[in-house]
């Protein structure tokens, strides 16, 4: 970033807001789908899961585009991933120390932001050419993105699957006296697939020039 | 034995990588669309799985859990170094699958330039990486750690496979312009994943 140029110019926009829609790592560029869905299933865990993958796919870009000039291109993977792996691993610990039960729930997902390809694929597309400020925005513009899906993806889960968001009840369920009954289904793995797919669909529908040649 | 038996098939069908925990879902997209590639990919995974879970259960064992550095010296029988187990896990996974590449390479050249581009790109699947995982959160032994390797991998061999022979009849069908690629396959994904909930029913 040369002195004086904008720290919030036209780049850098572009770097932190583009993800959430235009080129979303998950709908458009098909990226960190593994861990997204299995984490959906209620909102605490999709917020939490996003919070961490934002904060490490930030902060990986940022070390990873700091040593970009003095790592050699054989090596960048494993330094990638060395970057990576101790940033999820603060993560983890944090995690296990604040929420303990939400870390259990979330069993070996925090330890799979490490082969997120979110991560990996924004470090290695985007961290080891440019700059450190404008990657570290890329980051976390990505990792908004993806904690955007999840959101949404979790949001629906939890409401239809359970009568809840956040734990707390929204609609009560036919068996402790209310009038909803829940939709099992949507707790189980497929609906995840299923949610993505109508997410994708929309947001092509609304965006024509997303959509792939048959 | 029948204890091993019950194992592989819950890791190859109940608990499927790919369909049961969107694991390596990744790839699982991007490498499905001929059948000739996922099942040189599904045998790679295979093969690196039954190699790093092993491997990595040695290394929680004798390196990692707590007491595990005891012999060394008296000092260092209160060490846990479970913490450490993501960043070693990496090691190892990314150390495996170079010596498959070059082991490969050496002896099977055929098979290499089939594989070629999918071999290095397994260090960052998260079917490995999460097979090692769960080998840790359930405490496996040993030889149950090689039996579920081989399992989860075979799962997610067979899921790969299905898929891409199912995308291979579907360039044929008539799909909505915004449900094409990418949307349909999750559709598609999702239906396969119904279809193996049926083996939940199964008691072991």
């Amino acid at each position: 970033m040369s002195a004086g140029s904008a720290i919030f110019g036209r780049h850098e926009r572009t770097a932190l807001l583009g993800p959430i829609v235009n080129v979303n790592p998950i709908a458009v560029q098909v990226l960190g789908i593994c861990s997204a869905l299995a984490v959906t299933t209620r909102m605490d865990k999709a917020l939490v899961m996003g919070i961490g993958v934002t904060l490490v796919t930030a902060l990986a870009n940022l070390a990873v585009s700091l040593v970009r000039n003095y790592t050699p291109g054989s090596i960048r993977i494993i330094v990638q991933l060395a970057i990576i792996a101790s940033l999820v691993i603060v993560v983890d610990q944090v995690l296990k120390a604040t929420l303990y039960e939400l870390s259990l729930e979330l069993s070996v997902f925090v330890g799979l932001i490490i082969t997120n390809c979110i991560v990996m694929g924004r470090a290695e597309g985007f961290a080891m050419q440019n700059p450190p400020w404008l990657s570290f925005l890329d980051g976390i513009g990505n990792g908004l993105g993806y904690a955007a899906v999840l959101m949404i993806v979790g949001f629906v889960r939890e409401l239809t699957g359970a009568g809840t968001l956040f734990g707390h009840v929204v609609l009560p369920l036919t068996k402790n006296g209310g009038w909803y009954e829940p939709n099992g289904l949507m707790l189980l793995a497929p609906s995840g697939l299923f949610l993505i797919a109508l997410l994708i669909w929309a947001l092509r529908t609304w965006k024509p020039e997303l959509q792939e040649e048959a | 034995m029948e204890h091993y038996l019950n194992l592989a098939i819950r890791s190859i069908f109940l608990e499927n990588m790919a369909l049961a925990f969107f694991l390596g879902m990744c790839s699982f997209l991007a490498c499905s669309k001929k059948v000739e590639t996922a099942i040189g990919l599904g045998a790679a995974v295979v093969f690196v799985q039954l190699l790093t879970v092993p491997l990595n259960n040695l290394i929680l064992r004798y390196l990692l859990a707590e007491g595990a550095l005891a012999g060394l010296s008296p000092a260092l029988a209160k060490v846990d170094l479970s913490f450490l187990a993501f960043i070693l896990f990496i090691g190892t996974i990314a150390a495996a699958t170079q010596v498959v590449e070059m082991t490969v390479d050496r002896f099977m050249p055929g098979l290499y330039t089939t594989l070629g581009v999918f071999l290095p790109l397994i260090a960052v699947n998260c079917v490995i990486l999460g097979g090692s995982l769960f080998m840790q959160e359930r405490n496996y032994t040993f030889g149950e750690s090689v039996v579920f390797g081989f399992g989860s991998g075979l799962g997610f061999m067979i899921a790969i496979v299905a898929i891409a022979a199912i995308r291979e009849k579907m360039n044929y069908s008539d799909v909505p312009a915004g449900l094409r690629g990418l949307g349909i396959t999750f559709v598609t994904a999702g239906l396969m994943s119904v279809a193996f909930m049926m083996f939940s029913g199964i008691q072991l």
